[in-house]
Parts: C-alpha cells; structure tokens; sequence
C-alpha cells in the first residue's frame, strides 16, 4: 500500500503543479524535484556498480566473451582512479589533466568509432535488405532517395539544370515538411494519448507492474 | 557464377572498403560545394540576430562523444557567434559527457580571431555549469530556481562568484535556449518544459537521425533546428564561421552517393533474381 500510496500522492502533486504554480504546490514540486535529482544520481551509481558486478559474474564463470568484461573492469577503474585521484580533484575536467587526457585520446575516439561504424553497417544494410519489394516499401525507398540527396550539396548539383524551387533539395524540403510532420505529429499524439492514460493508471494504482506485481 | 550471383552474393568487405573510400578521399578534395540553407536552420541564426548584446543564452549540451561528428561544429560555431557578438553563454548538460564536450568546444572557440579580439572571462562572459542529473527533472526545476539546480559550476565553485549568473533565478533572465541533443533527455523535454511550460525561446541542434521528429516543432514550439552535419554546414554559412560542418559536407555528399549506389544495386539484383526465378518456376 505505501509505493501506491507514494505513487498516488507525488503523481498528483505533479499534475496540480503544472496547473497550479503556487504555493504550497510549487514549494512541494521544488522538494519533490530535489528527490528525484538524488534518486536518478543514486541510480547512476546503481547502474556503474551493477555493471562492475555483472562483468565481474562474466569473468568468474568464464562466460562467453569474458576478456571483454575485464577491458570493462579495468576501463572503468582506471578512469575512475585517474579522476578522483591524480587529475586535481573537483577541477579534473580542467584542461591538462590525465583524466581530460583521457577523455579526449581515448574514450572521445573510442566513442565517435562506436558511432562511425555505422556508416558501414547502413551501406550494407541498405545493399542486402532495403528492397522495393512492395507499393509502401516503394514509396519509403523513393523518399529516402530523394531526401538523402536532397540533404547534400551534391542533390542540387544534380538537378541544377532545373529552375530553382523544384531542385532535389527542394522536394527534400517538401517530403520533410509535409508528409514527415504528419506522420510524426500523429505518432506523437498517439504516444502522448498513451502516456497520459498510463500515467493516469499509475496514479490511480490500477497499473502495478513497476511494483514487480502483476499488471 | 553469373554476374547476378556474384552481385547477390557480394563480400560486405567490398562495401565496407568503398564506404571507407567515400567518406576519406573527399577530405583531400578540395571542391567547393554550396549549401542550401532550410528555413528550420535560418530560424536558429535569426533568433540570435534578435538578441541584443549582453543576453545570457544557454547552450543545454545532451550528446556524447558518440554524435560529436554531427553536433560539436554545432557547438562550437554557437559558441564563436555568441561569444564574439558578446552574448553571454551559461553552458550546462543532461548527459554527463555534454558539458566536457562543450569545454573542448570552448577550446576551439576561444581560439577565433573574432573571439579572441573580445577576450571573453570566464564566469562573465561564459560558465559551464556542468552536468546535473534528473533529466526532464532539471529543466522543470530550472523554471522556479535555476541556482537550485545548479548550485556550484563544474569545478565545483559557487555560482554566486560569477557575475553572469547574478539575478539568475529562473528561464526569465534567458533570453534564449539551444539546446545540443543526441537523444533523450534533449530537445523534446527541453520545448516541453522550458519552452511550452516556461515561455522561453528554445532552439536546437541535433542529429541527422532525430531531425524528422524535431522538424515537427518547428517554427511555433522550436525557433529553429540544425539537423545532423548539413544542419551544422548551413549554420557555419549564417552566422560566418566555417568550420568543421561544411569541410566534411563532401565526405557525407559522397557518402550518401554510395550508399544510394548500392541501394540501386542492391534493387537491380533484387528485380533480376524474381524475373529469373519466375521463369524457372514457368518452365518447370
């Protein structure tokens, strides 16, 4: 009954407070906000800790792919070490410091290829599945060609025998700013629908399943 | 093995070598390219046009390492017009690596003929307050008190020592909000809370991949939106600074020129391999 309960009564002093900016609403929003700051900031703790115990677990039992889980251990620590202990404490993020080292040469690099590399996996991607195997499938292949030429210099250099207005950039504007919004309008409408009812169920105590019961 | 086979079945290695090639040659060409502005990229240089000098602005940096390609020329061309238009800049962060990438792109920006000429201070031209944690949380928080959010900056000083953040307390002494964002927690809570509930002007620059969603904003909750690297390109063109967003513009040109290659291909192959093995089954 007390999370219910808990639920009930923060969910709710939530809504009124968005309606109702004032007192004693907005000074128990201020409070409520200062908790929920400290919880996400445990959680961050939470999530590093459950992490060092999951790729600890990984190593122990030798599971498959468990010399990763040590690159895990051992990358974290040795940021963490690097700067809580030998990058001038509060000021580790200063420029010059092995933890700002760090951050720039190798986490930064290692972080942007993670990304990169999905340049690769597209292009290949694209070669084996994107196939116009269908009407809609059709017209989602012709909208992703018109609009990923039309959004580099290299589509208008193209249709630059055309008159300006209908050039490739033109009509990648237009796909973007018609058929695009609409669609992504009324996705979101439905999303918010949906959250406002679960919310609401949350409130209500009718949703319990964030309690580990049953739905 | 027909060429229809060896195109159906070709290495992703090949595919991989030629994206490869794409994206690095052209960063040794020297062609010169024009880039198109969208109204969506002209919203966020006109909004700062129409601030006076000696506005704050925040530049909220949710993004990583990760998506700096796209969004770091974004920053730091945000940082050179406004630090060299003698906008004052408070920078903070959602994702915990935001505010560090603003500090590189400080750096960067701070190092500008047009810039440097100023000598912009630390604490009154510019703050970084840091991260802080609680998403969607923080903005709504920063609507009643901002120094309540943010109490110290991220070397842990009070704010109270800059002249910057003196009457500070809420999105009323901004004058306007852009917002970097790779994903969630970014721009839609930002137009959420700090634009929709708060009435302050909010601004973005973004990822190529979360441009759609965020174009749907525009122009009546976002003033504007730099989508991906053209967006960062188009940005460069408005306010004078070319940077990063338009030297690579022709690696992604060439890119999406590949990639748009194989999906021919890929169709081409797709097609004839159907019609043959109609064929075979109308002869069988």
């Amino acid at each position: 009954m007390v999370p219910l309960f808990l639920t009930a009564f923060v969910g709710t002093i939530f809504v009124i407070q968005f309606f109702v900016p004032h007192r004693p609403f907005s000074s128990m929003q201020g409070l409520l906000t200062d908790w929920v700051q400290i919880i996400v900031a445990f959680a961050i703790w939470l999530g590093a800790l459950n992490l060092m115990r999951v790729s600890a677990e990984s190593v122990s039992k030798r599971e498959k792919g468990w010399p990763y889980a040590v690159i895990i251990i051992a990358s974290f620590l040795l940021m963490a070490v690097i700067g809580f202990f030998f990058s001038g404490g509060t000021r580790f993020q200063d420029p010059g410091t092995p933890f700002d080292w760090m951050y720039q040469n190798v986490y930064n690099p290692l972080s942007a290829t993670m990304f990169a590399m999905l340049a690769f996996y597209v292009a290949s991607a694209s070669y084996r599945a994107f196939r116009a195997r269908n009407r809609e499938a059709t017209l989602l292949l012709l909208a992703g060609f018109l609009v990923m030429l039309g959004r580099v210099p290299v589509g208008d250099q193209i249709t630059a025998f055309l008159p300006d207005g209908y050039r490739l950039s033109n009509l990648a504007d237009l796909i973007m700013n018609i058929p695009n919004k609409a669609g992504q309008r009324a996705i979101m409408i439905g999303i918010a629908l949906g959250i406002v009812s679960t919310s609401l169920r949350l409130i209500l105590g009718i949703e319990r399943s964030h309690l580990g019961g049953e739905a | 093995m027909s060429l229809l086979d060896r195109m159906l079945a070709v290495d992703r290695r090949w595919i991989f070598l030629l994206v490869a090639a794409a994206v690095t040659v052209p960063l040794f060409l020297e062609l010169e390219q024009k880039i198109e502005v969208t109204q969506e990229s002209r919203g966020v240089a006109d909004a700062l046009r129409a601030l006076p000098a000696g506005s704050r602005v925040i530049m909220a940096c949710d993004y990583d390492p990760g998506t700096a390609a796209e969004v770091q020329p974004m920053a730091i061309t945000f940082l050179k017009y406004c630090l060299s238009h003698q906008l004052r800049v408070i920078i903070m962060g959602l994702w915990p690596q935001g505010p560090m990438q603003a500090d590189l792109a400080l750096r960067d920006a701070l190092r500008d003929p047009a810039v440097a000429a100023l000598n912009p201070q630390y604490g009154v031209d510019y703050v970084n307050l840091g991260f802080q944690s609680g998403n969607e949380v923080v903005i709504q928080r920063m609507g009643s008190d901002i120094p309540a959010v943010f109490p110290r900056d991220s070397r842990g000083r009070p704010i109270g020592e800059f002249p910057i953040m003196e009457n500070v307390r809420n999105f009323g002494a901004v004058a306007y909000v852009f917002n970097i964002s790779a994903g969630y927690p970014g721009t839609v809570e930002w137009i959420q809370f700090a634009g929709d509930r708060f009435h302050a002007p909010v601004g973005s620059g973004t990822t190529a991949v979360s441009a759609p969603l965020y174009y749907t904003y525009f122009p009546r909750q976002v003033t504007g939106v730099l989508g991906g690297m053209k967006g960062a390109a188009e940005f460069e063109a408005l306010t004078g600074f070319p940077g990063k967003g338009s030297r690579f513009m022709l690696s992604q040109s060439f890119a999406h020129v590949v990639v748009i290659l194989f999906i021919v291909l890929g169709n081409i192959a797709f097609f004839l391999s159907r019609r043959r093995k109609r064929r075979a089954e109308g002869a069988a």
